[in-house]
């Protein structure tokens, strides 16, 4: 079989110190070194001979997978599970710990878009530059000059510097390079979320012909699983950093979206007796009943927080904060509709918030539930429990290509009636 | 056939690394053109400045240390002695400095596309080798005026001494550039240590001043090259074909070291930038 791209046996370990930490200045290790010397050679003396137990994750590990000339694949996974690392393995920006992967043809991902560009140049002179980032030769770019400008539509421009271009017309400029490069394999990483309207629209036409165009190979990382569906035949299913499925896209999706969430749908907590009220477990539970951490737009859900009262309180209420990606505060719900404080007896409770559907947009959310007499005392607090909105039976989809913005997606009616 | 790319997890430094670098000479190009670009751009004297800055340390130099102080200098006028030190001292100290931020700079590259990132550093000592070039031309003005003529001998060793510094500069901006990247306060320490090593180089007087100390500035290998340029340009002293070796050797070493120790960390630089 021709494959286009081969990965062997895939690996890639990140030192927990690198990843998170970022630098370190040599002043900081300088003054750790001086004020505990000993403390500071036992630590060195244990990294050179090795024992030292530095904290690492493997990101990726054991990926073995076939890519066939013009395919197109789709990845899938939750957010964290290294779906990007492995799109950066293949574009050859971080290097793998261990295994291989063998691709034949260029490789372009749209990560690049943009990249290297110099405010204090022109636009005709960054077309240049970026080009030559991007791997294309002089020749090559010289050829493609005059469709690079017609297509980012700002040819009167041109001998401008970048700088007094608006955002607008920098992505343009940006994406018309990239779209020229015409690679064999192309890595797309979530959707284009740029430019203005009418030049999405283009970007988005550029990318059907690209997919449609000479067998073009395609790894898409998406959590539009509409898109996926939509566009690719066989989809790979990425969890903590292992493939967990892989196969026709349909199955793969559905894996995704109902199986396995128990662990992350539930959370259970010690309990404390020394507190008044304590939350034993939070959880989330979609139409079918089961743990669901992960939920279609179109479906309604359940967020069931169980709690034990050890001592009687009074005025209490249960609050759900909800939050979107960035700790946005987008609303908090009391459970009780009547808007009444309640007492509790000691004893085990359960209450059941019904999220109806198309209320969250899709995208992350996380959310955190108080326990407590509002404004006096709060008995308990669970924060960050993590929810995600898929965008699977979306009515929007087809009209708006994608998805609506903003972070709430209620349905709202317009009624229209002719005037003149 | 379309070409056939392999990934591997990074070996230190292989043959395929030089071959690499051959087939991206390309982007080499562009980089220093950007630079080169850029600076002429955003400075108003433009080529102007590489001309000003060196000839007004020049001038500062021969004011202070050659007319008040009486620096000796093997016997030629200060102004030219001083300069012919300077033209490589400057380009050195400047290719250094350059060259150990390279990798921070152009993190918003480094992080999306892949390219040998040993084109960053390249690039920038290439750019400052248009500088050196400038000049080095105003070196050649001054010989006319003072009215040197150098040996022939000067048209083999001048490109020697470029290569020897282009070497050096190279190899301590690489090593410079990696624990820049690991330790993001080394930058503040840098101009120190240049300022430092200025003092430590024969470049505003003569090696021979230190008297029976001057082997100790010869493990400097900056000191080879600039005692060598002004053996065979103003014929201060016999070309002394021990210190060059030593200045090609070191320097050599160096480069060494710097490559191999960048393509060391470039293995996870990419993850803590």
């Amino acid at each position: 079989m021709d494959y286009v791209i081969e990965v062997k046996n895939l690996g890639k370990k990140y030192n927990i110190k690198h990843h998170s930490g970022g630098y370190v200045t040599l002043r900081e290790i300088i003054t750790n070194a001086l004020k505990n010397p000993l403390r500071f050679l036992k630590k060195k003396t244990k990294e050179i001979i090795g024992i030292d137990t530095k904290e690492e994750f493997w990101a990726l590990r054991e990926f073995n997978f076939n890519v066939e000339k013009g395919e197109v694949i789709g990845i899938i996974g939750p957010n964290g599970a290294g779906k990007s690392t492995l799109l950066k393995i293949l574009t050859g920006i971080t290097p793998p710990t261990e295994g291989e992967v063998r691709i034949k043809g260029k490789v372009a991902s749209l990560l690049e878009v943009g990249t290297g560009f110099h405010p204090e140049l022109t636009g005709r002179e960054n077309i240049f530059l970026n080009g030559a980032i991007l791997g294309m030769t002089r020749k090559e770019i010289s050829q493609k000059f005059n469709q690079i400008v017609e297509f980012s539509g700002i040819e009167k421009f041109i001998d401008t510097p970048v700088k007094h271009y608006s955002s607008g017309m920098h992505v343009r400029l940006a994406f018309s390079v990239a779209a020229h490069m015409e690679p064999d394999i192309l890595l797309i990483d979530e959707v284009l979320a740029v430019g203005d309207a009418e030049f999405q629209e283009k970007c988005l036409g550029k990318m059907e012909e690209v997919t449609k165009g000479a067998g073009r190979t395609i790894l898409f990382v998406s959590h539009n699983m509409g898109v996926i569906q939509n566009l690719c035949t066989k989809t790979i299913l990425i969890e903590k950093g292992k493939i967990t499925a892989m196969g026709e896209t349909g199955e793969v999706v559905h894996q995704y979206l109902y199986k396995n969430q128990g662990s992350i749908a539930v959370s259970e907590y010690k309990i404390d007796i020394s507190k008044e009220v304590q939350i034993s477990k939070i959880s989330v539970i979609g139409k079918t009943d089961i743990p669901q951490s992960r939920i279609p737009i179109s479906d309604s859900f359940f967020i069931k927080v169980e709690f034990e009262v050890f001592r009687p309180v009074k005025n209490t209420s249960i609050s759900v904060l909800f939050y979107s990606q960035g700790e946005r505060l987008l609303f908090s719900s009391d459970f009780d509709k009547t808007l009444k404080l309640k007492d509790y007896e000691p004893g085990k409770y359960v209450s059941t918030l019904h999220v109806p559907s198309y209320l969250f947009n899709v995208g992350d959310f996380y959310f955190d539930v108080f326990i407590g007499e509002p404004s006096i005392v709060g008995y308990d607090s669970k924060r960050n429990i993590p929810l995600e909105i898929l965008n699977t039976n979306n009515p929007r989809s087809p009209i708006l290509r994608g998805v609506s913005v903003g972070k709430i997606a209620i349905i709202l009616n317009f009624d229209i009636e002719r005037l003149v | 056939m379309s070409k056939l790319t392999i990934i591997r997890p990074k070996k230190t430094l292989s043959i395929e690394d030089l071959k690499e670098l051959w087939k991206y000479k390309e982007l080499l190009y562009f980089f220093t053109w950007r630079d080169l670009k850029v600076r002429y751009k955003q400075t108003v004297i433009g080529v102007g400045w590489a001309i000003f800055q060196p000839f007004v340390t020049m001038v500062v130099f021969s004011i202070f240390f050659g007319k008040l102080l009486n620096t000796p200098s093997d016997g030629v006028p200060y102004p030219i002695f001083v300069f012919t030190g300077l033209l490589f001292w400057q380009f050195f100290s400047g290719a250094l400095s350059e060259t150990s931020s390279v990798l921070i700079g152009n993190q918003a590259i480094i992080s999306k596309v892949y390219f040998p990132r040993l084109i960053l550093p390249l690039s920038s000592v290439v750019t400052k080798v248009i500088d050196f070039l400038i000049a080095g031309a105003i070196l050649l003005m001054m010989m006319v005026y003072y009215g040197y003529t150098p040996g022939i001998s000067a048209l083999f060793i001048m490109p020697l001494l470029l290569l020897i510094t282009f070497l050096l500069s190279v190899g301590g901006g690489l090593f410079l550039a990696s624990i820049n990247v690991k330790y993001r306060d080394v930058k503040y320490a840098l101009p120190f240590f240049i300022q430092i090593l200025l003092f430590l180089t024969p470049v505003i007087y003569p090696a021979s001043i230190v008297g029976k100390f001057s082997w100790l500035l010869a493990i400097n290998p900056m000191t080879g090259v600039i005692q060598a340029s002004r053996a065979v340009l103003l014929g201060t002293t016999p070309l002394n074909w021990i210190t060059l070796g030593a200045s090609f050797f070191i320097s050599f070493l160096i480069m060494f070291i710097g490559v191999l120790y960048f393509k060391k960390v470039e293995r996870y630089s990419i993850d803590i930038l």
